[in-house]
């Protein structure tokens, strides 16, 4: 037999960080890659909003009402005239703005809470975790209607709503993953090495339970999206006319048969940037899962 | 002497009543000597380490005094040494290590805790720590993770992430327990240099005899809490003088002992809850007389560095006469 030509035999990478690791797993996995791709089209068109619309969306034409698709109009016009195509592209704002601030503020909450529920453990963590189960049992987008109802109709009191709601996820999940961290040699090896219990839920558990969290709030930012869309839909979320693909889902429910791509646009933008971060989230999981990493 | 115990107990609240793991421990070590503690598992060996850094849960009750360096060590006094004046090694080398970290961040932390360094400084002083302890190519090593260490390497890492601030004492809790025969024996030898460099107390707990023999200056043997018996490892091996000891020696398989059945002591360790009222090896003891079951043995000395906790000490007439 020949011997392998260099290349072939597997180098040890000289840093083989578990992020490197995990990145090269994702990659491999070709619906995430897919949704990613999704991901980072609407946030580029989300971010590009004034170079890609071809209108202004918020401009109305009398003389263009509830117009078809066409080359001129590519999704169509609606009620009162305005570009679908120019609100989709600026409702991913609103949208997205929503997904990934609402989830950012919802980890801010929920993971240290979570941390210091598991690590304190005793009536600390019995105190939190019974009203993160309160927070839990009710239905998230109920809770999120009763909390934007409350806060008053407006995208940032939406948003807050939607914050709020989703945080006791992260709350359970930093608490699992800190008293299963808790129970290992390595904390106790850290606690001999004279680290302050700060350091060492900040220091050393936080970066152990990235991977779980990364997942959890990738699913999260579709869950909020759809949270958005249903309060704007239902007059909570973002105020008319700015555009989002819950208040444009709301006109087009009166249309429904004379004008259907009223309807049709915004939800499949929504279908489809759920989908997106579905499959990324998905995708994260198996490429983070400690369990199919190579020993 | 760097480390003193005196008087040492540990009480852990159970549901089925207290336990005293602990009882009435006295130990000590002076600077650059080994310490073999040995005892099976459940002697409190291990707790009497953890009560010694202040790592023990909460729930448990400790009495009795620790002096470091002459100093009382108080639980803050035990948080801002952890690491830095006294350090502990662990069993299990392939879990005691973060997997989220570099070995090099690892040891690194210890200097930025307890030296105040500034990342780059601690980072090229760990370099150098993983250097010490004989980790080929400690450049290019420290900046990977645990998952790529073997065993031996993960423990040498271990220990230059406790030795890193120049400890006064080391507790060594089964350092070679998990690692195969050869690295065992690297390991020690190791753990042999670089305590005469710095001139650390070491603290070894394990239940290796073999181990003692070789590494220990002195060793304390622990039975269901307490310490039974304690001298030179030279004399302790040449003359015990406690049942248990005999037993444990008798129990050391030896090469030239041929195929035959290895030697045990007969029965179990005690209930911790419910201890003995009299010597707590009575039970199992070949020697015991009535006071042994009625009155429990203090530690008391034989010569001037050899004290045992037994009734019929010295045992060498009894050993001759059987």
């Amino acid at each position: 037999m020949n011997a392998l030509p260099p290349e072939r035999i597997a180098a040890p990478a000289a840093r083989q960080s578990p992020a490197r690791l995990a990145l090269r797993r994702f990659l491999r996995h070709r619906l995430a890659v897919a949704g990613l791709i999704v991901v980072v089209l609407f946030v580029l068109g989300a971010a590009l909003a004034p170079l890609i619309a071809t209108a202004d969306p918020n401009a109305t034409s009398w003389s263009a009402i509830r117009r078809a698709p066409s080359a001129t109009y590519f999704f169509g016009t609606d009620e009162n005239g305005r570009d679908v195509f120019s609100r989709v592209i600026w409702g991913a704002r609103a949208s997205l703005a929503a997904g990934f601030l609402s989830v950012a503020v919802a980890l801010f909450i929920g993971v240290p809470i979570g941390l210091l529920a598991g690590l304190a453990g005793g009536w600390v963590d019995a105190l939190i975790s019974r009203i993160a189960d309160a927070m839990l049992s009710v239905p998230f987008l109920i809770l999120a209607i009763a909390l934007a109802a409350f806060l008053g109709p407006a995208l940032e009191n939406a948003m807050i709503a939607i914050a709020i709601s989703a945080s006791p996820v992260f709350v359970r999940l930093a608490r699992g993953m800190a008293l299963e961290a808790k129970a290992t040699d390595w904390v106790e090896a850290a606690r001999a090495l004279g680290n302050p219990p700060w350091r060492l839920g900040l220091v050393h558990v936080l970066p152990n339970i990235i991977p779980p969290l990364l997942v959890q709030a990738t699913l999260s930012i579709a869950e909020a999206i759809i949270a958005e869309a249903s309060l704007s839909f239902l007059g909570l979320g973002q105020q008319p006319p700015a555009p989002s693909w819950g208040s444009m889902l709301n006109s087009a429910q009166r249309f429904l048969t004379q004008a259907p791509w009223l309807a049709i646009f915004p939800g499949l933008a929504i279908f489809l940037v759920v989908l997106a971060f579905n499959l990324v989230g998905d995708g994260l999981r198996d490429a983070l899962d400690p369990r199919s990493e190579k020993r | 002497m760097v480390l003193a115990i005196d008087d040492l107990t540990v009480e852990f609240a159970t549901d089925r009543g207290t336990l005293r793991a602990v009882d009435g421990v006295s130990l000590a070590v002076a600077s650059g000597k080994t310490l073999a503690v040995v005892g099976e598992s459940g002697s409190g060996k291990s707790v009497t380490a953890l009560a010694t850094m202040g790592l023990l849960p909460g729930s448990a009750r400790i009495g009795g005094r620790i002096v470091l360096d002459g100093e009382p060590l108080t639980p803050e006094r035990q948080r801002a040494l952890r690491g830095g004046a006294m350090a502990m090694i662990f069993q299990e080398p392939m879990t005691s290590l973060n997997p989220a970290f570099t070995a090099g961040e690892q040891v690194a932390e210890a200097l930025r805790i307890h030296r105040n360094l500034p990342p780059r400084a601690a980072f090229d002083a760990a370099i150098a720590m993983l250097e010490r302890v004989r980790i080929p190519d400690a450049a290019r090593r420290a900046r990977q993770y645990p998952h790529q260490f073997s065993g031996g390497m993960r423990q040498r890492v271990m220990i230059a992430i406790a030795l890193a601030c120049a400890p006064r004492l080391l507790l060594a809790d089964e350092p070679t327990t998990a690692l195969d025969v050869t690295v065992q024996a690297q390991i020690l030898a190791l753990l042999d240099t670089l305590k005469r460099e710095t001139g650390t107390a070491v603290v070894l707990i394990t239940h290796d005899l073999g181990v003692v023999a070789d590494h220990a200056d002195d060793v304390a043997v622990m039975y269901a809490g307490r310490v039974v018996e304690r001298a030179p490892a030279a004399r302790l091996f040449a003359q015990p003088e406690h049942p248990y000891t005999v037993g444990l020696l008798g129990a050391v398989p030896k090469l030239a002992g041929g195929a035959g059945r290895l030697a045990s002591i007969a029965g179990t360790v005690p209930d911790m809850r419910n201890p003995p009222a009299g010597c707590r090896f009575a039970p199992r003891c070949p020697f015991a007389i009535s006071r042994c079951i009625a009155e429990q043995p203090p530690l008391i000395p034989i010569t001037a560095d050899h004290a045992t906790a037994c009734w019929r000490a010295p045992l060498s007439q009894i050993l001759e006469a059987a």
